[in-house]
């Protein structure tokens, strides 16, 4: 069976929006997806140096924020529902499969190495930014925060900024 | 009203909420294609503006969603979290995200919904963006004074701008849309790339002619709040509504009877309710009254709701006000507070009257005067142990 077409991207935004609204109506805040990552990485330190959280600033300040497990955290279930969500919809559309893609241009090693340095970046930006895509610029956008239009402009930004220099790597 | 958290859906219930949220947040991102970096990226070498597209509809569609929902009194945008703004962490972070977007294909969102359906390279990127994390975690004191500069609040976007919201959403919806429009024509003309689902130019035209005309309603829908207010600052407005008055022996006798069925919202400033505050009473201001913690004792059914101020004018202002929102069986102590010190608190007088009446009135005040000053100490002490249980505005983001 071949895979089926993507929705329409129209479709897809307004439904997307609708979620966002009735997250904002439910609980009151936003979307996210850093956050998760956040709060495992502390779960994981909490559990392998026990003791050392409590003297590192960084850990201070998420506890104070977030008291009690890292792990009972609503991005971090929101996360996990987001794993369900994206299977489900590639198990009806036939787009369940381990594949690593890259560009017939590019290579397999630029490939990997990109991703890994790609996704280090986006979580260390997304910490100092606040948020990421999902969390500081879609939902800061739902609720007018001028904090989540400006980093969204800026990661848009900063993209097309940069796409020049990486043009090899995908066109 | 919204938020239904922690009220109506509690802390742990929302957890399972979170779940389902993100099954429906994750299947949408997938089905809209954001599962393949060669897509994502597409947006910024010119040949596939899919991710504009969902973006900007979704970003567009929930803006006016909370908006209306604001407008008609559904959501208490006070509780709600706004993002905060830190200037040139928000500069710096999102720079360091595009040249991430551009480099990794992913964005964390998208790379947890690609890795879900079997994207070797996405997991490459979650693992990436641990190291990030660990990064910034550790190097944080390094990081600590770019990460706290240029502190401005949870300000709003059409705040920081000086303009109406009303004029921001609109210009926002008018630019995405021009933006959908012309990337299409980048696609078609520039790269000769012909989306065949986006090819019904009628009834995108139709939908264009439909999100500019929700825009222009923004104009339309004058904002409610601010035209309540206006009116019950107006005192030939409030006049024209008639209101239950209650007098302040009533009062005082409904609270040393201990009436559970009276609430006093109470309009002095804050700094006067503090110093004297009266059993069953909560301070108020005018526009607190919209917040979502007014609205739940004032929905509360069979209950009186006495509105006291210092002067009786300033006590109707609000009882009108909760008149035009909705809300039953409100009252006003009539004379204000001045009064009801004068006759109740700090009730002096030498002769009893004449009549039964006078002689009756003249005999609770003299007890009042006593007992009132009692319950008001022991209620002070009360709240005192009891704290502040107003309900907090939600903490969200990342």
């Amino acid at each position: 069976m071949n895979e089926k077409k993507f929705m329409n991207p129209y479709l897809a935004g307004f439904f997307l929006g609708l979620i966002l609204l009735a997250t904002i109506y439910i609980t009151g805040r936003g979307l996210g997806a850093s956050g998760a990552v956040k709060s495992v990485y502390t779960a994981v330190v909490e559990s392998v140096f026990p003791g050392y959280t409590s003297n590192a600033l960084y850990y201070q300040e998420y506890g104070k924020e977030h008291p009690g497990n890292p792990l009972k955290n609503w991005l971090v279930f929101e996360v996990i529902g987001v794993v369900i969500g994206a299977f489900i919809s590639g198990l009806i559309s036939n787009r369940l499969k381990f594949k690593l893609e890259y560009s017939p241009k590019s290579t397999l090693k630029v490939r990997v190495t990109g991703a890994l340095i790609g996704g280090l970046l986006f979580g260390f930006g997304a910490q100092l930014g606040r948020g990421c895509t999902s969390g500081a610029a879609l939902s800061g956008m739902a609720v007018l925060s001028t904090g989540g239009l400006i980093t969204m402009a800026a990661i848009f930004g900063g993209a097309y900024l940069f796409a020049y220099f990486f043009r090899k790597m995908w066109i | 009203m919204g938020p239904l958290v922690p009220e109506v859906i509690g802390n742990e219930l929302n957890f399972i909420v979170a779940i389902f949220i993100g099954i429906a947040f994750g299947f949408i991102l997938e089905q809209a294609g954001f599962s393949t970096s060669k897509k994502l990226v597409g947006l910024f070498y010119g040949y596939d503006f899919t991710v504009l597209r969902v973006f900007f509809t979704a970003g567009v569609t929930a803006m006016i969603g909370v908006i209306a929902f604001d407008h008609w009194g559904l959501l208490d945008m006070s509780l709600v979290y706004v993002n905060p703004t830190f200037l040139w962490s928000a500069i710096v972070g999102g720079l360091i995200m595009g040249l991430g977007f551009v480099i990794g294909g992913f964005c964390p969102g998208t790379s947890i919904c690609a890795a879900a359906i079997g994207k070797i390279d996405a997991m490459i990127f979650i693992a990436g963006s641990f190291i990030g994390v660990l990064i910034f975690a550790e190097g944080y004191p390094l990081f600590e004074h770019l990460y706290m500069s240029e502190s401005w609040g949870n300000v709003k976007v059409f705040e920081s701008l000086g303009m109406s919201q009303s004029l921001f959403a609109f210009l926002l919806t008018i630019i995405a849309v021009g933006a959908f429009w012309v990337t299409t024509f980048v696609e078609k003309k520039v790269n000769g790339i012909i989306n065949p689902e986006l090819n019904h130019k009628k009834l995108y035209y139709s939908l264009t002619a439909i999100a500019v005309v929700i825009a222009i309603s923004a104009f339309a829908l004058p904002d409610r709040k601010e035209n309540l207010l206006k009116n019950v600052n107006d005192e030939k407005y409030v006049a024209s509504n008639e209101v239950k008055l209650m007098t302040s022996d009533e009062l005082a006798f409904r609270i040393i009877d201990d009436d559970k069925n009276i609430q006093i919202f109470d309009l002095r400033l804050k700094k006067d309710f503090d110093s004297l505050s009266l059993p069953k009473s909560n301070n108020y201001t005018l526009e607190s009254l919209f917040e979502k913690d007014a609205n739940k004792f004032l929905s509360l059914k069979n209950k009186k709701n006495i509105f006291i101020a210092d002067d009786e004018q300033t006590a109707r202002k609000g009882a009108v006000l909760a008149m035009k929102l909705g809300f039953t069986d409100i009252y006003v102590l009539k004379g204000g507070m001045e009064e009801f010190k004068r006759d109740i608190l700090y009730f002096r007088l030498i002769s009893e009257g004449t009549t039964q009446s006078e002689k009756d009135t003249f005999r609770f005040r003299t007890k009042a005067s006593k007992v009132l000053p009692e319950l008001i100490q022991k209620n002070k002490e009360k709240q005192k142990s009891g704290g502040d249980n107003k309900p907090k505005r939600v903490v969200g983001g990342c």
